[in-house]
């Protein structure tokens, strides 16, 4: 990657788009060698590095590619800045946190509660409604996922009822937003309420004291037969939650969904221009109204991950704002699943940083948390790209 | 270049569409959730507990009863006449623990319903309210050696200044780039937490001097603390912190409705692009806005800690829930004074009502009372967003909506 920018300034047949990509990697580079399993206990190479990308970014800024050119500079500081902050602490510290394979593997874990909901957010969003109301909707799957299950007996009862609640909750919102044209980000806001109130009444009145149950019924984990052998891919993917690989599976079947074929056009061009939808003969308020009940079913099994495919248990308010990080999501994805994808892995190993952290420093812990909520905010300030919604978000649709 | 003149930059939700008739989703609400009107918010508080009543009785409890004692915890029983002697003492008790909550939501309350009025909508009031609390502890905390009313001025001040600060940095934002500010709130709302769960946790540089395996702040120093009128100091009784609500709604009423600053903030509510044309600054409006909500939620922060809390712990960081019902505050009180005032009464008697101190656990047990206070705070604002359906169950049209134009 060195040589790419070394070959940046033998000929301009390297675009600064190159260049800055290069000098991104660099900066990652940086930090990287610090780390475990290369551990290079000096901090030289990691500035020198970083030094070489911030350089390489101010060329790619002066050439026009300011985003590219910011984004170098950053990595080049965040790089040989977190370089240096590695060479300082313990090597067995180190190792503790960085364990790439498993650090790997937790991302997954975190990234698919987020991936639901923000594919949930994504369908509603691109067909003009807006939906402040995942946290609630997730909130919802997750108890409805482990009572389901716990009634039922099985952790396929335990998706549906889920399933159900959520897009019972969501129906609430689309009449609401939809029918009664009220205000979708009041109306998100008071869905995400009744969802707190309704799931915390309903677990104390059922399970009170003692809590769920412990054996409960839970989704199964894959275990790959001959990858799990594999060294590093082995520890990171071989034995993964099945929500996991249907979170993925969804992102596919949702990017094709809504990008190559015809009834994703309409969906897009009902959140787009809904006057133009109708007028060529579609309904806007039936495509809403599906699509938003396919959010709180989307974002229901996300909530259902997290109480019957990781934790095994429920609390009140168990999402705790993983609903907004999936709104988060969904913004800097820039509404589309391939995005979304991006950065639920971004953000859940963000998460999966801090859940090791505290092992050496509580505070930077407090640090990695943060991240999604501050990042999203610098994207909506557009400072890293401009983040457009579906033109039609959030107004109300009158037929004339 | 200000948000309005870019309309889509910046990831700006319900910024005008090709359907929109060019106005923004708060602004439709600013121009139709405000002012006037008794009958509509007291048919939706009416409706949402219809509903929480069916709650408690499809669960197999008596609503009647439940109802009953939630009100007996509030301490509202006070205020009749026919409360008996004997009971008097418990229900004072009772009454100041709700007062004491009113006043935060007063606050936050303000602070969501100003922003309302100049067509924003401020999730935030939560983060700044937490961001306002962190300065008031420290504040408080340091300084032993002030004098009792110029330190509470300064602890209060730098709560309300850090508080306008959070919120200005959504107000920048939308007024510099358009980024939308619901979502920018709702971020720093968590930002915030995280801030504190920083700063107060295990060796965050504002944790307690003295167990370093806890993670809370140090106390207010005695001389920070706010002067208690009614009721014991040692049991929680009622701060003079109700007065400073008061006041704010004084000055939220008369900077609204009778200063050119009002007469403004409404104007860019109502109708940015008229009020642009007019010559009036959009931008500097929202940044102004925004400063003064985040300087409402705050002071409620600050009163909070220097009237009954005296320290902040990061568990209680994590549930507070005060900004958050500073919203369903705001639109089932109109964005009015009045009814903020009224509305913050209720959800203070609502949650010191459920309580674990104040509600009798034979009746109704209090963890599934106060989720029932927050299924009822859902409905009201479920039911405030569609304003149509509370409207359309008195009698549909526009004829019943003529206080609306008089009070603009």
């Amino acid at each position: 990657v060195t040589s790419a920018v070394a070959t940046a300034e033998r000929e301009r047949t390297v675009t600064p788009r190159h260049v800055g990509w290069g000098a991104i990697a660099v900066g990652v580079i940086a930090w990287y060698i610090a780390l475990p399993p290369i551990l290079v206990r000096s901090f030289v190479p990691s500035v020198v590095l970083g030094v070489i990308a911030i350089g390489a970014g101010a060329w790619v800024l002066g050439r026009g590619e300011n985003r590219l050119g910011w984004g170098a500079i950053a990595a080049g500081v965040i790089g040989a800045g977190g370089a240096v902050a590695s060479t300082r602490s313990g090597a067995g510290h180190l190792a503790d946190v960085v364990t790439w394979s498993a650090l790997f593997a937790a991302m997954l874990r975190f990234a698919t509660p987020l991936l639901f909901g923000a594919l949930g957010g994504i369908v509603s969003e691109r067909s003009g409604v807006v939906n402040i109301g995942i946290e609630g909707m997730m909130l919802t799957g997750c108890y409805f996922g482990i009572y389901g299950a716990d009634i039922g007996g099985s952790w396929v009862i335990g998706l549906v009822v889920a399933m159900v609640a959520g897009g019972v909750l969501a129906l609430v919102h689309a009449v609401f937003s939809i029918t009664l044209r009220a205000d979708q980000i009041v109306g998100g806001v008071a869905i995400n309420l009744l969802a707190l109130g309704i799931t915390g009444y309903l677990y104390v009145e059922h399970y009170g004291e003692q809590g769920t149950p412990d054996d409960v019924s839970r989704v199964p984990d894959v275990t790959l037969p001959l990858i799990k052998d594999i060294p590093f891919v082995g520890d990171a993917i071989g034995k993964t939650n099945l929500m996991t690989w249907l979170a993925i599976l969804l992102v596919i079947v949702l990017a094709v969904f809504l990008f190559r074929t015809p009834q994703g056009l309409r969906l897009r061009s009902v959140g787009e221009h809904p006057r133009a939808a109708e007028t060529v003969g579609l309904s806007v308020i039936r495509t809403r109204y599906l699509a938003v009940i396919a959010s709180g079913v989307f974002a229901a099994l996300g909530g259902a991950y997290l109480s019957i495919g990781f934790l095994g248990s429920f609390n009140q308010n168990l999402t705790a704002g993983r609903g907004y990080i999936a709104l988060a999501v969904v913004i800097c994805g820039r509404w589309r699943p391939g995005g979304a994808l991006a950065f639920a892995c971004l953000f859940g190993f963000s998460s999966a940083i801090a859940q090791r952290l505290p092992t050496f420093s509580d505070s930077g812990a407090v640090l990695f948390q943060a991240l999604p909520y501050v990042l999203t905010i610098i994207v909506v300030a557009g400072v890293i790209g401009r983040s457009r919604p579906p033109a039609a978000i959030g107004q109300p649709y009158t037929r004339e | 270049v200000s948000a309005v003149d870019e309309p889509l930059a910046g990831g700006a939700l319900g910024e005008p569409g090709p359907d929109g008739g060019g106005q923004t989703s708060a602004a439709r609400l600013a121009a139709y959730v405000q002012g006037g009107g008794v009958i509509v918010p007291l048919l939706t508080v009416l409706l949402a507990f219809l509903a929480g009543g069916l709650v408690i009785l499809v669960t197999g409890h008596n609503p009647i009863s439940t109802y009953k004692a939630i009100f007996n915890g509030t301490g509202l029983n006070w205020l009749l006449p026919w409360t008996s002697s004997a009971d008097r003492p418990a229900a004072a008790l009772n009454l100041q623990q709700t007062l004491i909550l009113t006043v935060p939501l007063i606050l936050t309350g303000l602070a969501v319903a100003f922003a309302f009025r100049c067509g924003l909508f401020n999730i935030g009031g939560q983060g700044q309210y937490l961001m306002g609390s962190y300065a008031a502890v420290w504040a408080g905390s340091s300084f032993a050696g002030m004098a009792h009313f110029p330190h509470v001025i300064v602890a209060a001040l730098a709560a309300a200044f850090v508080g306008a600060l959070w919120a200005g940095i959504a107000g920048l934002l939308k007024a510099t780039v358009g980024a939308n500010e619901v979502i920018s709130t709702i971020m720093l709302n968590y930002t915030a937490i995280y801030v504190g769960d920083y700063l107060f946790g295990l060796g965050g540089p504002l944790q307690n001097d003295a167990q370093r395996s806890v993670p809370v702040s140090n106390d207010i120093v005695p001389g920070a603390k706010l002067h208690v009128f009614w009721g014991d100091p040692e049991l929680q009784g009622l701060h003079i912190g109700i007065f400073v609500a008061l006041l704010a709604l004084v000055v939220f009423w008369v900077v609204l409705n009778r200063s050119t600053t009002g007469y403004e903030v409404r104007a860019v509510g109502l109708n940015p692009e008229a009020a642009r044309s007019s010559g009036m600054s959009v931008g500097r409006n929202y940044l102004l806005v925004m400063a003064v909500c985040g300087f409402f939620a705050g002071l409620a922060g600050a009163m909070d800690v220097l009237g009954w809390q005296f320290r902040i712990a990061t568990n209680d960081i994590d549930i507070s829930q005060i900004g958050f019902y500073g919203i369903a505050v705001a639109l089932l009180g109109r964005n009015t004074a009045v009814g903020t005032f009224f509305a913050a009464l209720l959800f203070g008697g609502l949650l010191s009502g459920t309580s674990q101190r104040n509600l009798d656990p034979t009746i109704f047990e209090p963890e599934l009372a106060s989720n029932l206070t927050t299924i009822i705070q859902g409905l009201v604002v479920l039911f405030v967003s569609a304003d149509v359906l509370v409207i359309s169950i008195l009698r549909s049209g526009r004829r019943l909506m003529p206080w609306r134009r008089s009070r603009t």
